[in-house]
C-alpha cells in the first residue's frame, strides 16, 4: 500500500512566549512538497516568530513543531548584518552552511541577476543586492523547504516581480516547499496557493485573487499589474479592539481570540469581506499598520 | 637543538602563536575580546588551585577555565545582566579569589610577576610537548568544526535553521579557548595572552579576502611576533613576554600604514585581475 508522503513540517498548536507575552498561539500549520504558503499580518503578529518555530529555531511552549526527518532548508532571514571584521565575499558567503557545487551557486547568483558580484565582499552591498545574494545562497542549497522572511524587502517594483517569478520557477524546478513571509498585507505572490493571515494567532486563511480578474483592482493598481502579483481578501470573524479585548462576528467580547475560546470554528468563517484599502494594496507601503488597523470592517 | 634555552622559547612561542592566530579571528569577528581577558584572568585561580592540590599547573589552569566559561553560558541563560557584565564579575571575581588565595598558601614561593608577563625564556622539553601537542588537537578539533562555527558566526539563526547545531559548535570553541588560555600561559603571561589572540588577527584583516585566508595570515603575522619579540629582547635585554605583544603590535602598524596599504592593494590587484580572468573565460 502507497504510504502518503510525509509532511515536510507540521506545526500542530503551537505557540511561543517571551517575557509572559505570547508572541504567537495557537498556530496549525502543516505544508507539503511544491507547496507555497504565504504568511501575511501586521507588525508584531508573529509572522517571523512562526517560521522560526517551523525552522526549530525557537522551540515551542505549548503544541508541537515536527520537521521531517533530514530536512534540507533553505533560510533568508529577516535581518542580517555582517560584522565588518568579516572578511567575507559573496563567494564564500554562498557556500556558509555547505553542501554547495560550484555549478549551483553560479546558476543561483546568475538567476538573482548578481554573477557579477562573486567577488564583492558582502558588507559592500546595498541592500537589494544582499537580498538578491541571501536568495542566491538559500536556492543554490537546492532544498526542500525554501523559507524566505520578506525577501523582496529593499528590492524595486520591477525585481521583485522578477524575484516572485524566480522563486515560482525553482519551486516548479525542484519542487521545494516554499514558507514566505510577506512584508505586505494585501498583496502576495501569486503563486502563492494558500495564505495565512496571523495576528499573534491564525486570524483566517485562504487562497489569493489574481489582481487581473477584478476592474477593481485593475483600477488601483494602474500600470502595475503583473500576473506575479495578486490580491488576498481576508475574511475576519472578530475585530481586535484598543483595550486588548476581541469582539466576535456573533457581538460577544472575550479577553482574548486564542483559539480555545470557543469562539473558532474551524474553517467556518462568518465575518465580513473586505477587500484591500488603496493604502494597503500600495506594493512599495511596506509599513504596516498598527494592530488597531487591522479590523474587520 | 633543543638544549638552548633561547631555541626552546622560539619552538614554544610559534606553537602557540600558530594556534592563537586562528582562534583569535573568531575572537574578533564575534567581539569576544573581553572573554578572552576574562578566561586568562581566571588562569590565576587555576594556578593557586594548582598549587594547593599540588597537581599539573597547565591542566589545572585548564580546568578552571572551561568552568568559568561554562559558568557564563548558564548564567547568559538565567540572569538578567548583559554579557559584558556578567564577564566582568567572572573575570574579577576569578582574578581576585586567586590572589587571595595564594596570599593563604604562605608555604608557595611564587613569582608573581612571571605568571602575570610569562616566562618564556623558562620553557622545558615538557612544556614544548604539552604546547605543541595541545596545539596540533586544537588546530585538527578546529578544523572540524569551522564549517558551522563560522555559519554560527555570521549568523546563528540561520546556522540552526539550516542544521548547523550552532550551540554544539559554541560550545567546543569555548573548551578550545580554554585550552589555549592554559597552553599559553607560560609564554605571555595571564596579562597578554588576550593581546596574541587579537593583535594578529587585526593585522590579518587588512590583507584577508576571506575567513580561511585571515587564519592562516593571522597565524604567519603571530609567528612573525614571536621571533622579532624574542630576537629584540635578547638583543635590548627587555622582559620577553611584553617584548612579543610590542613586536604584534608593531606589526600591525605597519599593516595599518601606507606601507601595508601597498602591500594590501597589490594583494587585491592580483585577485581582481584572477577574478576577471575567470568571467571572461
Amino acid at each position: 500500500m502507497l504510504q502518503p508522503e510525509p509532511p515536510l513540517i507540521s506545526l500542530e498548536r503551537a505557540g511561543a512566549i517571551r517575557g509572559g507575552r505570547w508572541l504567537v498561539r495557537g498556530v496549525d500549520l502543516t505544508m507539503h512538497k511544491g507547496e507555497i504558503v504565504t504568511l501575511i499580518g501586521p507588525n508584531g503578529s508573529g509572522k517571523s516568530t512562526t517560521a522560526k518555530i517551523a525552522l526549530g529555531i525557537i522551540k515551542p511552549d505549548e503544541g508541537s513543531a515536527h520537521r521531517k526527518a533530514g530536512l534540507r532548508v533553505g533560510y533568508v532571514p529577516q535581518k542580517l548584518s555582517v560584522d565588518w571584521t568579516l572578511p567575507l565575499t559573496v563567494a564564500r558567503f554562498m557556500r556558509l552552511t555547505g553542501g554547495v557545487s560550484q555549478e549551483a551557486a553560479d546558476q543561483a547568483l546568475k538567476a538573482t541577476g548578481i554573477s557579477h558580484l562573486l567577488a564583492s565582499e558582502v558588507r559592500n552591498l546595498s541592500g537589494g543586492e544582499f537580498q538578491r545574494a541571501m536568495l542566491a545562497r538559500a536556492i543554490a542549497r537546492k532544498p526542500d523547504l525554501l523559507v524566505l522572511d520578506e525577501p523582496v524587502q529593499g528590492v524595486d517594483y520591477s525585481g521583485e516581480i522578477a524575484l516572485y517569478n524566480l522563486i515560482k520557477q525553482i519551486r516548479d524546478d525542484i519542487g521545494c516547499g516554499v514558507l514566505l513571509i510577506s512584508h505586505d498585507l494585501h498583496v502576495v505572490m501569486a503563486a502563492t496557493d494558500r495564505v495565512i493571515c496571523l495576528n499573534g494567532h491564525v486570524c483566517c486563511q485562504g487562497t489569493p485573487v489574481a489582481v487581473a480578474s477584478s476592474e477593481e483592482y485593475r483600477r488601483m493598481f494602474g500600470d502595475r499589474v503583473d500576473p506575479a502579483l495578486a490580491v488576498y481578501e481576508h475574511v475576519h470573524d472578530h475585530t481586535h479592539l484598543p483595550d486588548g479585548t476581541v469582539r466576535h462576528a456573533d457581538g460577544s467580547i472575550t479577553d482574548s481570540c486564542h483559539p480555545d475560546d470557543g469562539h473558532h470554528h474551524g474553517d467556518h468563517h462568518h465575518g465580513n469581506h473586505h477587500p484591500a484599502p488603496l493604502s494597503g494594496a500600495d506594493a512599495g507601503d511596506s509599513a504596516n499598520p498598527g494592530e488597531g488597523a487591522h479590523n474587520a470592517r | 637543538m633543543l638544549d638552548d634555552f633561547f631555541t626552546r622559547a622560539i619552538v614554544a612561542g610559534l606553537g602557540v602563536a600558530l594556534v592563537a592566530g586562528p582562534l583569535g579571528c573568531f575572537i574578533v569577528w564575534r567581539r569576544l575580546a573581553y572573554f578572552g581577558d576574562t578566561l586568562s584572568h581566571a588562569a590565576l585561580l587555576g594556578v593557586a588551585l594548582a598549587f594547593l592540590f599540588e597537581v599539573n599547573i597547565t591542566l589545572a589552569v585548564f580546568a578552571v577555565s572551561v568552568m568559568i566559561a561554562l559558568a557564563l553560558l548558564l548564567l547568559q541563560k538565567r540572569a538578567t545582566l548583559s554579557s559584558d557584565a556578567l564577564l566582568g564579575l567572572l573575570s574579577h571575581s576569578a582574578l581576585a579569589l586567586g590572589l587571595v588565595a595564594l596570599a593563604f598558601m604562605t608555604w608557595v614561593r611564587m613569582d608573581l610577576m612571571g605568571l602575570l608577563f610569562g616566562d618564556i625564556l623558562a620553557v622545558s622539553k615538557a612544556d614544548i610537548a604539552i604546547i605543541w601537542a595541545g596545539g596540533i588537537a586544537v588546530l585538527a578539533v578546529l578544523a572540524l568544526i569551522w564549517r558551522p562555527l563560522f555559519a554560527a558566526t555570521v549568523s546563528a539563526e540561520l546556522a540552526e535553521a539550516e542544521d548547523m547545531h550552532p550551540d554544539r559548535a559554541n560550545l567546543v570553541f569555548m573548551i578550545l579557548m580554554a585550552t589555549v588560555i592554559a597552553m599559553s600561559i607560560k609564554i605571555v603571561g595571564v596579562l597578554l595572552i588576550t593581546a596574541m589572540l587579537i593583535i594578529p588577527a587585526a593585522t590579518a584583516r587588512r590583507f584577508a579576502s576571506g575567513p580561511e585566508q585571515m587564519a592562516v595570515f593571522a597565524a604567519l603575522a603571530g609567528m612573525a611576533s614571536i621571533v622579532l619579540g624574542l630576537e629584540s629582547s635578547l638583543r635590548w635585554d627587555t622582559p620577553s613576554g611584553p617584548s612579543i605583544v610590542v613586536a604584534a603590535l608593531v606589526l600591525f602598524l605597519l599593516a595599518m600604514s601606507p606601507v601595508g596599504g601597498w602591500i594590501g592593494r597589490l594583494a587585491r590587484g592580483r585577485k581582481q585581475l584572477s577574478s576577471t580572468e575567470r568571467s571572461s573565460s
